[in-house]
């Protein structure tokens, strides 16, 4: 009786076995090529991205390479190009992004505090400054630069062609990504936290200042630099409002006349002879270092000081 | 010490048992001192509760006759309403002054949503109003002249998670202090109040590392330690222990009994067993089924103390519930 129950038990089990293999076995296959294809298709489009970008990299330092040295930090803008550096444009840079930095992050923290932690999102004025915000992040650089001329350089406030008016226009290029940024810091502030020093007696004041934006701060600063790093890749705008192509001289505070790395780089590429266009992808060979160095520090502020909830 | 922190966690372990068992068989509880969980048969559920809350009687200290003891908070026609439907309503009682007071029942019944008026936590949500009085020290906390900030200063507060702030153990219970304007002998303050919450000797050598590399029940004793670090006249604990182990669990119930030689506790819990062993009374808050009405909204269905509600209580919904038959 034993031996022809094993047997079947056996022969079952093996049936069994059999139809699941045959199962897992008799996928579609094209279901199986749909998915294979989907992937090319995928790791293709990451290609072409990394492909540009790459090819743009390697003309510049294959063209700017050989004229890459430390007097491109040092020289002063010169009447011959193999004289030049790019010594103005870097202080006209710094002295402009200082200007973006000492506006934005005040003005922007700020916004996003009272968007954040005062405003009542029922009301329909707190709604419309929020759309606000998120519409103008993608207004055109070109806009902002008209409206500086129009509004800095000349119009109401008059002040000309100098490191102000080009650190007030990217200020507003840049600010709406500040705001954004800052209230994405403050709002991954748990509101546990805001609770717990509350029901200590403390006001909403006192909260905010010595719990939620302290603890928001490496948030904000890395979105901050962020945003700065696109301010100083920028150039439309400041071809509107002052950088001027040709300076042989460095500003020397915020009311001076001044030139910055990109436009400097976008005029030597203008120019017909051969020794500039060599010059500008040095010029772009600096740029990328200073911008690198940038967000390296934000990366590393964002890894060094982030707090994990 | 030693047995104080023994006992408690051998309650402890009975209290998870019979959670576990309730969670399961939906009647079912544990037998005292079983370590089967879930395989506790249902019908030994009621000894194991009475069990439990006899022999939490002697760590209760006198149990107070009510009335003889001053009022800590007044409660009247309390009503709380999310955007206009009510949540919890017609809610009157007294909460003594040095009791440990339990607010007990099942999810959704309004006992956090209760416990966050007796410091005017509710103001945060915006939606949220409250009708009818919480008086406390004969005013009302609701009453025009009162401002919220003031209420919180004396009446503090301990969250479900443990929420220490981004910043040292020292600033952690240092924070509420220096807001005050404390500024004399901070230092004396600080270790008065990790003293006082049990921790001191846990983190005396490392006051200025950050709160977030303790552990879950340290992190709660130092929230604790927070609170009474300003000298609060109440402590209001919202399930205190639920995210704790049932060691640390059994520290903070040690001490609770020991804060409340100095202070009025009021706990929401939603472990019955907790409620019977640190609790002088308890007040038993329930979701109304048979309600006509579409919103459902929390009642109170009995107040009284600890004991009693444990085992005598004169509604048969309190009976239900702190036997497992409900809930």
């Amino acid at each position: 009786m034993n031996e022809p129950g094993s047997a079947r038990t056996r022969r079952a089990v093996a049936g069994a076995r059999a139809a699941v293999a045959a199962g897992i076995e008799n996928q579609p296959t094209a279901d199986v090529r749909k998915s294979i294809a989907f992937q090319a298709f995928l790791l293709f489009t990451i290609g072409v991205a990394i492909l540009g970008l790459a090819l743009l990299l390697i003309d510049a330092f294959v063209e700017g390479l050989p004229r890459f040295g430390t007097e491109l930090f040092t020289a002063e803008t010169s009447a011959l190009p193999q004289d030049s550096g790019f010594y103005n444009a870097i202080i006209g840079t710094l002295l402009v992004i200082a200007g973006v930095t000492a506006m934005t992050v005040p003005v922007g923290t700020g916004a996003a505090i009272y968007l954040e932690e005062y405003a009542d999102r029922e009301r329909w004025w707190n709604r419309l400054i929020e759309v606000n915000i998120q519409n103008l992040a993608a207004v055109p650089s070109i806009v902002y630069g008209i409206l500086g001329l129009a509004f800095i350089v000349r119009g109401p406030l008059s002040i000309g062609f100098v490191v102000l008016a080009g650190s007030m226009t990217l200020s507003l290029l840049v600010l709406p990504t500040v705001i954004i940024a800052a209230r994405e810091a403050i709002r991954a502030v748990p509101p546990s936290i805001r609770e717990g020093s509350l029901a200590l007696g403390a006001t909403e004041w006192q909260t905010i200042r010595r719990q939620t934006l302290p603890a928001a701060i490496p948030g904000i600063a890395t979105g901050v630099i962020l945003a700065i790093s696109r301010a100083v890749g920028e150039t439309a705008p400041l071809l509107l409002v002052g950088a001027a192509a040709f300076v042989t001289f460095s500003p020397e505070g915020f009311f001076d006349r001044y030139t910055v790395l990109p436009v400097q780089i976008f005029t030597y590429f203008a120019r017909a002879q051969d020794e500039y266009i060599v010059l500008a992808a040095a010029g772009i060979i600096v740029m990328l270092i200073l911008l690198l160095a940038m967000n390296s520090f934000a990366i590393w502020l964002r890894n060094r000081y982030e707090q994990k909830w | 010490m030693d047995e104080q922190v023994t006992e408690p966690r051998r309650d402890q372990e009975t209290g998870r048992t019979d959670e576990a068992g309730r969670a399961t068989s939906g009647d079912g509880a544990a037998r005292p001192g079983s370590d089967q969980g879930g395989a506790a048969p249902a019908e030994r559920a009621l000894p194991s509760i009475q069990d439990t809350a006899r022999e939490s009687q002697p760590r209760k200290g006198d149990p107070a006759e009510a009335g003889e003891r001053e009022i800590m908070f007044g409660i009247e026609t309390l009503r709380v309403s999310y955007g206009g439907q009510p949540a919890v309503e017609d809610v009157t009682f007294d909460i003594l002054k040095n009791n440990i007071t339990a607010l007990i029942g099942p999810s959704g019944c309004g006992k956090s949503t209760l416990i966050r008026c007796f410091n005017r936590m509710n103001d945060l949500i915006p939606s949220a109003s409250v009708e009818g009085h919480v008086h406390y020290h004969g005013e009302d906390l609701y009453g025009p002249k009162i401002d919220p900030v003031e209420v919180r200063k004396r009446i503090g507060m301990v969250f479900q998670k443990p929420n220490p702030f981004p910043k040292s153990i020292y600033d952690n219970v240092a924070f509420g202090p220096r807001i005050l304007g404390m500024k004399d002998d901070m230092d004396g303050i600080v270790e008065r109040a990790l003293t006082r919450a049990a921790l001191w000797g846990e983190v005396k050598d490392r006051l200025k590392e950050n709160a977030y590399g303790m552990s879950g029940g340290q992190q709660q004793r130092l929230c604790i330690a927070r609170s009474i670090a300003i000298e609060p006249d109440v402590i209001l604990m919202d399930e205190p222990c639920s995210a704790l182990d049932p060691i640390s669990t059994g520290r903070i119930e040690d001490l609770m009994i020991e804060l409340k030689e100095n202070y009025s506790i009021v706990i929401v819990t939603h472990n019955m067993q907790q409620a019977a062993r640190v609790s002088d009374m308890t007040a038993f808050l329930m979701v109304a089924l048979d309600d006509e009405e579409d919103n459902p909204r929390g009642r109170l269905v009995e107040y009284d103390q600890t004991e009693k509600m444990f085992t005598n209580p004169s509604d048969q919904r309190t009976e239900q519930y702190v036997t497992g038959k409900v809930g």
